[in-house]
């Protein structure tokens, strides 16, 4: 059954895809009234944009969950998203997100900062995360308890969404620049920490500490056995609810899996 | 090198007509063919799979009294070329799929061939044995030591016929010279040196040299931040040794000198074809990147495969393509479902016949797909076994688009896209091709009048 809807979505998207595309690329060249109105006959083109957007943080994650990361492929989706975001900047969605990304926690930041840029040190010696149980103890000195909370919040299975809505919901502190059109820099914004060794590995190959965070992602995502279809299908089915703050996570989260993929 | 070619080969409704049809079967996953090559002369077809072996095929002598077909394939030889590997180093399991094959030219009684999997390259020399030695003094025939003493009369040791014995063996190995996985080899029209590319770089060896080898391209950013394309294919050029090509994920193919400098990171000539405004959509880069690159047989021209076109490209122009050809154009309004189920990233090969007149390559469904440049005429054809037997003609498939399906024809939506055909080959000198579907390969050659 979930099967069907999943095919069935799937089928909607290349209606919806082929359709709203070409007369998108017709209002590309009006002016910004044009474009708003253009978009107005297209109710469903952010909606399209943001289910691709969906479908290429699932792929970015089932990337580098295969034993040998496929790099073309991982290439030219990291590209394809970056195109993305870029356009989502010239949308002006942007800048919906950025004011709305001013009222996150700290906590969360944290959380974000320390999985993502890890001195390269640590992660030479392997010291990255050894399972589920060390990320609550690398924030002993920073309000541990609260993300083991968020941590255990995300173990207890709650719909995929509203998880990474709860745990990637952040901006990085590190990107002082304050706009997210450079955020897919920050994929190899850990490089300069890191040793000439280990930049050599970077986008290539696969080591222990990154399964374990991959291993940690998957459990997060909701369940380690969802199929594309259901994964998928639980995208779109929460994108209605609002959009703008869906993006900001679905990009932010982009963002964290990015680094994580290229890190290894 | 043209007008090797006994026959020419037309694409016309009737006289595309396939006949005899040989099939091997494997239902194990290692059984999964990932490359067929034709030798020089067409005699052997060697294949290789995903469990790391090398099957070589040879075609039967002519027989005088059949007139309706030239030999058949058989198999000649099978052994191991490529074993699992760990790196211990990197917690990396290297495949021993084998990702490439080229013949090189025979030179004398043995054969060569150059094998890759993603990290290695062996050169495996292929030599027939139909004689052995009897009679010597010190060993029996069995290969007991004799007891020197019990020798009273010499003898000297005559060749005897024996059942014919294939033997493989490794000469060379050319390892530890690739970080990224490799994915294409090409050998030198000088018959000395060939060329081996991964995700990133291109180094040069020297078939007798396993030690070094010299990195003539490398595309690998000092940032990695910036790293937004890879090589996806690499050929050297049939008949100037010191010219190659090299093919990426955006699109381009870059023509290299290699006399021009010793890296050869500034190309010398750039073929990219403008992006056509109306087709612009999220996933143009994906199906643009290229995925295999063949100079023709003359040199001149050189044929790209990306995810839904076949483009044929004189060495002399750069900006455009001189011929195009749609291979399955009827996916493009499915490409979001493609992506989904990973199929976009399928690497079609494609390949030339003999005379470069008609071009070939493979899509979904068990269908292949040839086009002819002269006639603009082209065929989809489909290798299976429920629709073909052996020494019956191949009949022309159609894909219906969109609207009413006429008889015959095949929906778009009831495509199989599990099974595909990504290896194709075609027989230097002949009309013979061979398609290898996911764990069969079938061989197809034109009705002999």
């Amino acid at each position: 059954m979930e099967e069907e809807e999943g095919l069935h979505q799937l089928q909607l998207l290349d209606t919806m895809f082929v359709r709203g595309l070409k007369r998108k690329c017709f209002d590309g060249e009006e002016d910004i009234e044009g474009t708003l109105a253009g978009f107005k006959a297209l109710p469903s083109y952010n909606l399209q944009r943001q289910s691709l957007l969906d479908m290429y943080l699932v792929k970015l994650q089932l990337c580098h969950m295969l034993v040998e990361p496929n790099l073309c492929r991982s290439v030219l989706i990291a590209n394809t998203v970056r195109q993305i975001q870029e356009e989502m900047t010239q949308d002006g969605t942007w800048q919906m997100i950025s004011t709305q990304s001013t009222g996150q926690t700290s906590l969360d930041r944290l959380v974000s900062t320390d999985i993502l840029c890890r001195s390269s040190k640590e992660q030479v010696e392997g010291k990255l995360v050894q399972g589920y149980s060390s990320f609550p103890k690398d924030f002993e000195d920073t309000q541990s308890q609260e993300s083991s909370e968020i941590l255990s919040t995300v173990t207890s299975g709650q719909a995929p969404r509203s998880l990474q809505s709860n745990m990637w919901e952040i901006e990085n502190p590190q990107e002082n620049r304050g706009n997210f059109q450079k955020s897919l820099d920050q994929i190899f914004e850990t490089l300069e920490n890191k040793t000439p060794d280990s930049v050599e590995d970077l986008f290539s190959e696969v080591d222990n500490s990154y399964y374990d965070l991959d291993t940690v992602l998957t459990v997060m995502m909701g369940n380690t056995k969802m199929g594309h279809c259901d994964v998928l299908e639980t995208f779109p089915s929460q994108a209605p609810t609002n959009s703008n703050s869906n993006c900001k996570s679905d990009l932010n989260e982009l963002d964290h899996i990015v680094e994580i993929l290229v890190e290894s | 090198m043209v007008g090797r070619m006994s026959r020419k080969l037309g694409v016309r409704e009737e006289s595309f007509i396939y006949l005899s049809m040989t099939t091997t079967e494997g239902d194990q996953p290692a059984d999964i063919i990932s490359t067929v090559e034709f030798n020089h002369s067409g005699e052997l077809l060697a294949t290789g799979d995903k469990g790391g072996r090398v099957v070589i095929f040879q075609q039967e002598q002519e027989n005088k009294t059949k007139s309706h077909s030239r030999g058949e394939y058989n198999v000649y030889s099978t052994f191991q070329s490529h074993e699992p590997e760990f790196d211990y180093l990197k917690s990396l399991e290297i495949e021993e799929k084998i990702n490439k094959i080229r013949w090189l030219p025979q030179k004398n009684a043995a054969q060569f061939l150059l094998s890759t999997n993603d990290k290695t390259i062996k050169l495996w020399k292929i030599s027939e044995r139909d004689k052995r030695p009897e009679g010597y003094n010190l060993k029996e025939e069995d290969g007991r030591y004799r007891d020197p003493t019990t020798v009273t009369t010499l003898r000297v040791p005559v060749f005897r016929p024996m059942d014919l014995m294939v033997e493989a063996s490794p000469r060379r190995i050319f390892a530890n010279a690739h970080t990224y996985h490799i994915n294409s080899i090409s050998i030198n029209s000088d018959y000395e040196t060939y060329l081996s590319a991964d995700d990133l770089r291109i180094n040069l060896w020297h078939l007798e040299i396993t030690d070094r080898s010299f990195n003539i391209v490398d595309i690998k950013p000092a940032n990695m931040e910036e790293l937004t394309e890879v090589i996806t294919a690499t050929e050297f050029h049939p008949n100037s040794c010191s010219t190659f090509v090299y093919s990426s994920s955006k699109g381009t193919i870059r023509l290299c000198d290699m006399r021009a400098s010793a890296l050869c990171d500034r190309h010398s000539k750039l073929f990219e074809e403008p992006e056509d405004p109306s087709n612009r959509s999220f996933f143009s880069e994906i199906i643009s990147s290229i995925s295999d690159v063949k100079f023709s047989h003359s040199g001149r021209y050189m044929m790209t495969r990306d995810y839904l076109s076949v483009k044929i490209w004189d060495l002399n122009m750069e900006n455009r393509p001189v011929e195009t050809y749609q291979v399955h154009e009827y996916l493009r309004s499915k490409l979001c479902s493609l992506y989904e189920n990973d199929c976009i990233f399928d690497k079609f090969e494609c390949c030339w016949n003999g005379s470069d007149s008609v071009v070939m390559t493979g899509s979904y469904n068990n269908f292949f797909r040839m086009f002819d440049r002269n006639t603009k005429r082209d065929i989809t054809l489909e290798a299976s076994r429920e629709n073909n037997k052996p020494r019956t003609v191949l009949k022309p498939r159609k894909v219906c688009a969109s609207g009413k399906r006429k008889k015959d024809e095949i929906s778009v939506d009831s495509l199989d896209f599990n099974k595909k055909i990504l290896h194709t080959a075609w027989h230097p000198k002949e009309n013979i091709i061979a398609v290898a579907t996911t764990n069969n390969l079938y061989i197809f050659q034109d009705k002999v009048n």
